[in-house]
């Protein structure tokens, strides 16, 4: 598990965040407001890239629940990073099924490829990429995602993935 | 070909849209119930047709329903478990991409059934394209009237809303769900009290299966006793089969359950066979949790009986010889993989997934990882084995969440099955690390057994 990285960057949430923010909470019965924590850190990393400590204590602020309330969520679970990553992740499905399928070769060609190891990131400041779970597309695998959409490509070749990388290079240069 | 009661309209342009969808019959079962049928009444019709959970246990929905407590001024909350993070599963992010009114129907008839007057979809978090379609199909839907205030103009209002998980394969556990609903880590609950005491917010709550929930359109629309009608024995109606791993034609295919597995593996209708010519060495018929079963014994039971692709079937010969249903993540492994290999995958999976609240599960994965990996790459003893079967044994049975016991079943059915294969992996390491064991008997049919039980 992550530790939560210490950050004094400060934050401030622009108000259509915050409108984002409002709108997630009026889900929820009065009182239930922490049911909100998931989406809003999903929030926070689409617009920050990472939830820093001091993201997720403004988080919590805003939500009137403890710090800690929050660093226990985003620790918890894998979607959220606790330090920067590069632009693009790109998120492999390691599980079985995937496996099978070729799921370490395209991981091996992308470490290659990039030149980083899991988790790292490309001096550009572009690319992390690292192993994940099960993406629940196990026919059409190997699988890769990339957030904040978490746009899906599917039958990765090394010739796919290249093709991939390329794309995205030109599209952060432009 | 059997009936197609989910997917008939898979293929139509156009069918995500609210309009196509009403076009080809969509929300028929919202009018029926809302204007024909008292909540009661729809539950009767669930239970009529025998529909079982989709999401892996199996349990009767139509009962589920009835068990939910319903105490005067207390709100009840339907709960979609949209997490699906089964490895080998694939079926419902398939439905909501494809389909997603199908789910929107099927919630708003079962919440009118249920009671529920918000409702909520939990869907996975690395699904944010599923998210974006089933928010945009239920804007169209309340703009036409068939969600928020008096829908169709009667007494009964619905809000549904979707909400993202953070990416933990434990909140698919119902529990653990409504834990991180509620905005916490995904530690399963323990047991009694049920959901259906006190599950949302200390609320009575149904959690059900995106496939269970899109169920109850067809059987609103046709009465349960039609539904009751497809299928075989207990196992009523279609279910969704997402089928990978080494197959010509993977995907996913809606079946009449007890349909023949051999049918269901090599006819081009369905799975086409293994890819590249191979054959067939094993298959984990229901997802990853699911004891694996050699080719033989997956195809034929051990009164050598063809096995078929219903829930009883399926678990035939208990877990000495068979498997389970499951939720239908069905993968097929070619002569070439290797068993150990696989086994190792998966319970590196369970040990990074288990939420480490139990000492069982969370030192007994880790442990089971270990030794898994040690055979793999060349370090094994022989007594590995019968440790490996040890400590999966410790686990099952004794932690608060299922996962415990499906991270036991898939290493000690390998071992039960493949014991050879995980044997020569110590005997002949230097073999092991270059290359695989290959199909050995696992394809051979099975020698008759008399009066086996
Ligand atoms: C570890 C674990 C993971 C599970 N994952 C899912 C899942 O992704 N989707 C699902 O519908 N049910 C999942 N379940 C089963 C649920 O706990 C629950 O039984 C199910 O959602 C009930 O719906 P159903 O009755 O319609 O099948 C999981 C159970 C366990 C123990
Ligand atoms: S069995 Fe495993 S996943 Fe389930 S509650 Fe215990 S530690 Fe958590
Ligand atoms: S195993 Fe890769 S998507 Fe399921």
């Amino acid at each position: 598990m992550l530790s939560v990285q210490n950050t004094d960057m400060p934050v401030t949430f622009t108000p259509e965040l915050i409108s984002k923010f409002a709108d997630v909470v009026s889900r929820y019965p009065e009182g239930k407001q922490k049911s909100a924590l998931l989406p809003i850190l999903h929030l926070v990393q689409a617009e920050l890239g990472w939830v820093s400590a001091p993201a997720m204590d403004k988080v919590a602020e805003y939500l009137d629940i403890q710090p800690i309330e929050v660093y226990e969520v985003a620790s918890f679970y894998t979607m959220y990073f606790l330090k920067p990553q590069g632009k693009y992740m790109l998120e492999v499905c390691r599980t079985g099924p995937c496996e099978i399928v070729g799921a370490t070769p395209i991981m091996n060609h992308i470490e290659a490829k990039l030149g980083v190891k899991e988790g790292e990131v490309t001096t550009d400041g572009l690319f992390s990429w690292r192993g994940v779970e099960c993406l629940a597309a196990c026919g059409f695998g190997p699988v890769l995602q990339i957030g904040p959409e978490y746009t899906f490509y599917e039958k990765l070749t090394n010739e796919s993935v290249d093709a991939l990388i390329s794309d995205l290079t030109a599209k952060a240069n432009n | 070909m059997g009936r197609k009661l989910l997917l008939e309209h898979i293929n139509v342009p156009g069918i995500n849209t609210f309009d196509v969808y009403r076009s080809k019959g969509g929300y028929a079962a919202v009018e029926k119930a809302l204007k024909t049928l008292t909540p009661d009444e729809v539950v009767e019709e669930v239970k009529k047709s025998g529909l079982r959970g989709r999401g892996g246990a199996g349990f009767p929905t139509g009962m589920k329903w009835s068990f939910l407590a319903k105490p005067e001024g207390v709100e009840r909350y339907l709960v979609c478990n949209a997490d699906e993070s089964e490895p080998g599963t694939f079926k419902d992010r398939y439905l909501m991409t494809h389909i997603p009114h199908l789910l929107i129907e099927g919630m708003i008839v079962a919440s009118f059934a249920l009671g529920a007057k918000t409702s909520y979809i939990y869907v996975r978090g690395e699904m944010m394209p599923q998210i974006r379609i089933l928010e945009r199909a239920i804007a169209e839907a309340k703009a036409k009237g068939f969600l928020g205030k008096n829908i169709l103009g009667t007494d009964y209002s619905l809000e549904l809303y979707v909400q993202p998980g953070g990416g933990a394969y434990i909140c698919g556990e119902e529990t653990a769900l409504l834990e991180s609903l509620e905005g916490k880590r995904g530690n399963p609950r323990i047991k009694p009290p049920f959901p259906a005491i006190a599950g949302l917010y200390g609320c009575p709550t149904v959690v059900n299966n995106v496939e269970s929930i899109a169920a109850v359109v067809p059987i609103i629309n046709d009465g349960g006793d039609e539904y009751a009608k497809l299928g075989i024995g207990r196992s009523t109606g279609t279910k969704l089969i997402s089928a990978g791993g080494n197959l010509k034609n993977p995907g996913v295919y809606e079946i009449d359950l007890g349909l023949p597995v051999e049918e269901f593996l090599y006819s081009d209708e369905y799975c086409g066979g293994i890819a590249n010519g191979k054959r067939l060495k094993a298959v984990v018929a229901g997802g990853s949790s699911v004891p694996i079963l050699p080719a033989n014994l997956f195809l034929k039971t051990i009164n050598g009986e063809g096995r078929l692709m219903s829930y009883e079937s399926l678990s035939d010969g208990g877990f000495v010889s068979g498997t389970m249903m499951g939720s239908g993540g069905f993968i097929a492994y070619d002569e070439d993989q290797c068993i150990v290999r696989n086994t190792w995958n998966f319970a590196r999976f369970y040990h990074h997934e288990s939420c480490g609240q139990c000492s069982p599960c969370r030192e007994g994965t880790g442990w089971m990882e270990k030794v898994l990996h040690r055979l793999e790459y060349g370090h094994g003893k022989m007594s590995d084995m019968d440790l490996l079967v040890d400590v999966s044994k410790k686990i099952e049975g004794n932690t608060i969440c299922p996962l415990g016991d499906a991270a036991a079943w898939p290493v000690a059915s390998a071992i039960r099955h493949f014991r050879d294969e995980f044997e020569w992996h110590v005997t002949d390491s230097a073999s092991a690390t270059t290359r695989n064991y290959g199909i050995a008997h696992y394809a051979d049919p099975l020698p008759k057994v008399e009066a086996a039980v």
